[in-house]
């Protein structure tokens, strides 16, 4: 997995609450076999007419957020379904951080497999924000995973929370599945004593 | 000891390694695996030369692709893509050994109805796919949940998944449902109340006596949108009712077996003093037959209501109203019986058991569907397509000009050739009506079986207590 520390970029606002995984990568692009190219797809019905040509006020199709890095939304982001696509085709795209009041949990844990940094504050910081990334390509946001600071073009400086195991996992670019590997005795263990409190399993 | 959750208990009982952080790692019981989200999980079990932990509990299920049409069984699937799909589960079911059930076999289904149907699904296990809906298993009171592609290599790889545990919340349904009014409109008021990022962070355990009232079919629909509320698990206490759908079934335990599972399942509820995180109570009595008029399902009515104004909410939700009342090409203050519809989906994972066609039958039996109405409906699994047919429900369906479908997720988000078109106007028994879910421009209005079936009579939304 890619690496995450530093991240100083574009910012994109997508004032919508609610925004769902149909809405991120509608279901006609989940039947690829691979993690890649889904890019051109991300907000596929809101980013294209029925002709299949851009639709000129969506947010990304505007010159100034063609090369968008972070996304700022509303409230409950990338609820719905459990698919991966949806993060797949962010980081696609080109978008490592997303920022938005609150996430559904499937979206925020899948993030983090993928080399995306979702982050959760207060509605009034997001507001704060929002007016930034309307600047265009003119403001440029800095993110520091390791000082866990969001600096809008103007210099304020925010914090945010984040799990210090997917911190972690996320700065160092590390495979949870080799992680877990390393635990496979304790895995075993429990594996041995469950086969005999719970045979039926 | 200190009083438990059910939610604790299971929790406690699947802990395979903490961390000093509290990071876990849980011991997964069961892995369903559908087409859509393990190609890649596969793949990248290949490319590292793992291999797949436990193949004897990981089971295996075409559902969102397949088509529903009769002539599924020529073998033909005109979308390359989905061919290639079903061909890829097809492929790593038997090259890693996994229980496996293809399109040609009577007990293919959607994944979340294939579970239980089978005895896979049983009370106390941790059970998870890479699907949203997994949540339905909670049902039988074991703690199931979606997970994304990684997490699905992750759990074919090591059988554990990496968790922090959640926080619990009660939802407590009192009393009695009046008449018509079902499981659908309960598991749909509660989002309606709590908005779809209410459980967001929590495990959902439903108790109270109308939870207990209703059969395993309809607690399976109560669970399965708990995670349209937010809740990525929904869990029900198991009781008699529990023992009896599980007792006999495929892969449940028998004979000595049975009653060691007994004697631990009778253990499973949360006791009397556990603590929660958070409470709603719903009385029964005032849950009305509802549906849904937005593009959220928290976006929830009584079928006597009107369409709402945008500017009658507030904060981002006014935007958000004002776009799905756009999208739905609603107008604030209609009634929303007067809302005229193209086409009926019956099925899903939500309702596509056995019961749900029962509710639908009873409404449509004699009737007619109104002239010019499509009307589909797509069994849960190959078993409850067959016995739906030995009980006449089929006959029923067809006489009343219902399409009589073979089994799969269909309609319900249309990646087989089951779709809306622009503009189409369809009452839904499925779980999500997000713009674009069932058809690019398709407006959903997500009800019971028994609604939409009145529905598919009239061509309006209709309230179902005036044709009982």
């Amino acid at each position: 997995m890619e690496k995450f520390d530093k991240l100083s970029g574009i910012a994109a606002p997508l004032p919508i609450i609610n925004v769902d995984t149909d809405m991120i990568i509608p279901k006609q692009f989940l039947k690829t076999i691979k993690r890649s190219g889904l890019g051109v797809n991300l907000f596929d019905e809101m980013r294209y007419d029925d002709d299949r040509n851009e639709i000129p006020d969506f947010v990304l199709n505007k010159p100034q957020y063609r090369d968008t890095q972070i996304l700022v939304a509303g409230d409950n982001f990338g609820c719905g379904s459990s698919r991966e696509h949806a993060p797949w085709a962010i980081k696609d795209f080109g978008i490592s951080c997303v920022i938005a009041p609150s996430f559904a949990d499937i979206f925020y844990n899948n993030c983090f497999k993928n080399g995306i940094l979702p982050i959760a504050l207060p509605q009034e910081q997001i507001d704060l924000l929002m007016k930034d990334a309307e600047k265009g390509s003119n403001a440029r946001m800095e993110i520091d995973l390791e000082a866990q600071t969001i600096t809008t073009s103007d210099g304020d400086v925010l914090t945010f929370d984040v799990d210090a195991f997917k911190k972690h996992c996320l700065m160092n670019g590390l495979d949870d599945i080799g992680l877990t590997m390393e635990k496979a005795a304790a895995i075993d263990t429990f594996e041995a004593a469950a086969a005999q409190s719970r045979p039926w399993v | 000891m200190s009083p438990k959750t059910l939610y604790d208990k299971i929790w406690d009982a699947h802990v395979a390694h903490e961390a000093d952080d509290g990071t876990c790692l849980l011991y997964i019981d069961r892995h369903l695996v559908h087409e859509v989200t393990s190609p890649q999980a596969f793949e990248g079990l290949r490319m590292t030369g793992r291999t797949v932990r436990a193949p004897d509990k990981t089971i295996a299920v075409p559902d969102h692709n397949v088509p529903t049409t009769l002539d599924r069984a020529s073998g033909i699937i005109e979308n390359e893509e989905s061919r290639i799909q079903l061909d890829a589960l097809d492929k790593n079911a038997k090259d890693f050994g996994v229980h496996y059930y293809p399109v040609s076999d009577v007990r293919q289904g959607i994944v979340h109805i294939v579970g239980p149907e089978q005895g896979w699904t049983l009370p106390g296990m941790t059970v998870v796919c890479g699907d949203s809906h997994t949540a339905t298993h909670g049902a039988f009171g074991a703690l199931a949940h979606g997970i994304g592609t990684s997490e699905v290599e992750h759990v074919l790889a090591t059988q554990t998944l990496i968790q922090r545990k959640g926080k619990n919340m009660k939802v407590e349904i009192t009393g009695k449902l009046a008449p018509g009014v079902t499981a659908k409109d309960i598991t749909l008021s509660v989002i309606g109340k709590t908005g779809t990022a209410g459980g967001t962070g929590y495990v959902i355990e439903y108790c109270g006596e109308a939870i207990r009232d209703l059969s395993m079919e309809g607690r399976m629909t109560v669970c399965n949108m708990a995670i349209e509320g937010g809740a990525r698990a929904g869990l029900i206490a198991p009781d008699e009712k529990t023992y009896a759908y599980v007792m006999g079934r495929p892969h449940a335990p028998k004979a000595a077996q049975w009653e060691a599972a007994m004697a631990w399942w009778k253990t499973l509820y949360s006791d009397d003093d556990a603590h929660w995180d958070k409470v709603v109570t719903i009385a029964g009595e005032d849950i009305a037959p509802v549906v849904t008029w937005g593009t959220s399902p928290e976006d929830v009515l009584p079928i006597t209501a009107n369409v709402p104004a945008a500017d009658s909410f507030t904060g981002g939700k006014v935007d958000a109203a004002k776009r799905s009342l756009e999208y739905m090409g609603l107008t604030a203050g209609m009634a929303l019986s007067d809302i005229k519809i193209d086409t009926v989906f019956i099925g899903s994972c939500t309702n596509g058991r056995i019961e749900d066609l029962r509710a639908a039958a009873a409404i449509l039996k004699g009737k007619k569907i109104k002239d010019g109405m499509r009307a589909m409906v797509v069994p849960g699994s190959g078993l409850v397509r067959a016995q739906a047919e030995e009980e006449g429900l089929a006959d029923i369906f067809i006489e009343a000009g219902f399409e009589w479908r073979m089994a799969g997720c269909s309609m319900c988000l249309a990646m087989n050739p089951d779709q809306l078109a622009p503009g189409e106007r369809c009452a839904a028994t499925s779980n999500r009506n997000f713009e674009g879910r069932q058809g690019r421009g398709g407006r959903t209005h997500l009800m019971s079986p028994a609604m939409a079936a009145a529905a598919a009579v009239t061509g309006h939304l209709t309230d179902v207590r005036d044709m009982m």
